[in-house]
């Protein structure tokens, strides 16, 4: 499997894992001050940071050099 | 008296930026309206963020949080680091390249070519002026709201005690204010500016400084002004949750604090047993609006290359859970019994974070914060105001002059005094304070997103035509206008579309999803029929938009 695929295929699991309905009516709080919903989403924020700094490793949709050189060529 | 002051001084520190930024202006509209695509990956990460996160992620999540609970991180922002990412990662660097190719500053221009079609601003412009309205309106109440709660003095016995002007300084349609609950009872200062500056007075001001400053400064200025002010609302905004933490928990150390304040929230606050799934579900397209926010598309086209993108991309997120997890647990600790929030900041909900910051953190303090809510209110004003001044000027001006173009100086003359029209309706009507901020945010940003599937489409499907162009535009208009009445114009908050299900899915026999569900659908159902239906773009259209690789 392609890294590419890889990352989309995270991306869509992380639109998935935020439906969490396993904690709708919990009420635990993290940490004694977190609640859990709010933790849990914490969570996703993070690892939607982590998850597009993986995208712009693997799928950056342009190619530097390629720019420059075209803009080179245009000047 | 004190946070009055530090709040002027904030202000002026402003406009001296502006002034600064002034001196590199090189005098062309190129660079007062796109910096001169000079922007690097930190002044374009911290613009970005300063101009998504505006009154709504600071006063409207405090706000929201107080009334349905810590459910409204999930609907909104962790939803957010998701979709606003893919925005900037799937059209923002495309459309850099595109704009940095032909020459773009508005997303009409781009559309126009896309499209082949010369008049399609004569449909878009106002559809996007229109939306932009209300999310200026967001700014303009919200700015009034913080100054006048912080300066303002409480009320005890009907009395107010303590404000910073007492009653008759200021006229008294400015001074005197009815009861939300009870609008047939006189006016009063109790329920009006409360000793504090009152808020027609405080938006107004807001509203001169960003104008100045953008004025001075074009897109360098407010790229300038928006870090910085980021800056300030995410350290304050940290500060605040601190102070807020301790002095409402009342312990010696600052984590048993934090555990006391959590411990007295309401059970019904820390579930989302009144939010149902799908609702919930459905949210999720309502941060796809980034991706047509026309001054978030005038910022991508500021980037100095391609490469400055990946730090925005990456870092939006985790900014967006630094700004939102504290303002989303001080509104639920707001609804416990630790602290009494009078009826009437009760009954507006935009001003419970700056009553707790009245409240509970001292005058100096109380002043830095406020200006901390203010740097996030302004740093999305003044992307607003700079967008709106090129857009009438590019697509408005510019097309009806055809081969007589402006010259530099007339476009900017042209653009400021745009602005001007558009911040003088846009003040005019905050002054009926309609809607609460959040509700008025959501109808905005689902406006928004009902135009997501036309970007997307001209950037990734050549199939795209003219026809179906207009199809999804009229589509995103029509069923907005027509959801948004059906509301009865934002007061109800909690609208929902019904969707009849058999109850073996759903036990109430339907669906509660967002409007912007049904937008979205709309819109994109009539794109792609009326595409399908219609004659592809030229090859010479499709040959500039999708080179073979």
């Amino acid at each position: 499997m392609k890294p590419a695929s890889v990352v989309w295929a995270i991306v869509v699991l992380l639109i998935i894992a935020h439906q969490d309905f396993w904690f709708w009516d919990d009420t635990t709080l993290v940490w004694g001050f977190l609640p859990v919903a709010l933790a849990y989403h914490a969570c996703i924020s993070l690892a939607a940071s982590g998850t597009w700094y993986l995208a712009t490793r693997f799928c950056w949709p342009v190619d530097e050099t390629e720019m420059e050189k075209t803009g080179e060529k245009t000047a | 008296m004190t946070q009055l002051l530090i709040i002027c001084g904030y202000l002026v520190l402003l406009l001296l930026l502006g002034i600064g930024a002034s001196r590199l202006f090189r005098g062309t509209s190129q660079d007062y309206m796109l910096a001169s695509h000079s922007i690097g990956p930190f002044l374009l990460l911290m613009s970005i963020f300063g101009t998504t996160m505006t009154a709504f992620a600071l006063v409207g999540s405090t706000g929201e949080a107080f009334k349905e609970g810590v459910g409204v991180y999930g609907m909104l922002a962790s939803s957010s680091g998701i979709i606003h990412s893919l925005c900037f990662f799937l059209l923002g660097v495309k459309v850099w390249k595109l704009g940095k190719a032909y020459g773009y500053r508005t997303q009409v221009q781009f559309f126009r070519d896309r499209l082949e079609s010369r008049w399609l601003g004569a449909l878009l412009f106002p559809v996007l002026v229109g939306l932009v309205i209300p999310y200026l309106l967001i700014g303009v109440m919200a700015s009034g709201t913080v100054i006048n709660k912080v300066t303002a003095g409480r009320v005890q016995d009907g009395q107010v005690v303590g404000g910073t002007f007492p009653e008759g300084t200021f006229p008294a349609f400015l001074e005197r204010g009815t009861n939300p609950k009870a609008t047939a009872a006189a006016p009063s200062f109790a329920y009006g500016s409360q000793g504090g500056v009152p808020k027609p007075v405080a938006s107004l001001a807001i509203c001169g400084i960003v104008l100045v400053y953008v004025f001075l400064g074009g897109m360098r200025g407010t790229a300038w002004a928006n870090t910085f002010q980021t800056l300030v609302f995410m350290i304050l905004g940290i500060v605040t949750f601190v102070v807020i933490a301790w002095k409402l928990g009342g312990q010696d150390s600052f984590w048993a604090s934090l555990q006391a304040a959590s411990a007295a929230i309401p059970a019904e606050k820390l579930t989302r047993l009144h939010i149902p799934p799908e609702k919930f579900l459905t949210y999720m397209f309502v941060p796809l609006s980034v991706g047509m926010f026309p001054h978030l598309f005038q910022h991508w086209l500021t980037a100095r290359s391609a490469a400055s993108f990946k730090l925005p991309v990456v870092a939006h997120p985790l900014f967006i859970a630094i700004v939102w997890v504290p303002c989303v647990l001080i509104g639920a600790w707001a609804t416990s019994d630790l602290i009494a929030i009078p009826p009437p900041v009760a009954a507006n909900p935009n001003a419970v974070l700056p009553f707790l910051v009245q409240k509970l953190a001292g005058p100096v303090l109380g002043g830095l914060l406020t200006a901390g809510i203010l740097a996030a209110i302004m740093s999305s004003l003044d992307s607003q105001f700079l967008c709106l001044g090129t857009m009438f000027t590019e697509d408005v001006v510019q097309p009806l002059r055809g081969s007589r173009r402006l010259t530099d100086q007339q476009e900017l003359l042209v653009a400021r005094l745009f602005i001007i029209a558009i911040v003088a309706v846009t003040y005019c009507l905050s002054l009926a304070e309609p809607r609460r901020v959040f509700t008025l945010g959501v109808w905005c940003f689902s406006g928004f997103s009902s135009l997501f599937p036309l970007i997307l489409a001209a950037l990734y499907w050549p199939r795209l035509t003219k026809a179906g162009g207009y199809a999804c535009i009229l589509a995103a208009a029509g069923s907005w206008l027509w959801l948004f009445a059906a509301s009865d114009f934002a007061a109800q908050p909690n609208f929902t579309v019904n969707l009849p299900v058999p109850l073996a899915v759903d036990a109430d026999g339907a669906w509660q999803l967002m409007p912007v569900a049904a937008m979205i659908t709309l819109s994109t159902v009539a794109m792609v029929t009326v595409s399908l239906m219609t004659k592809p773009p030229s090859q010479q259209t499709l040959d500039r938009f999708f080179p073979s690789p």
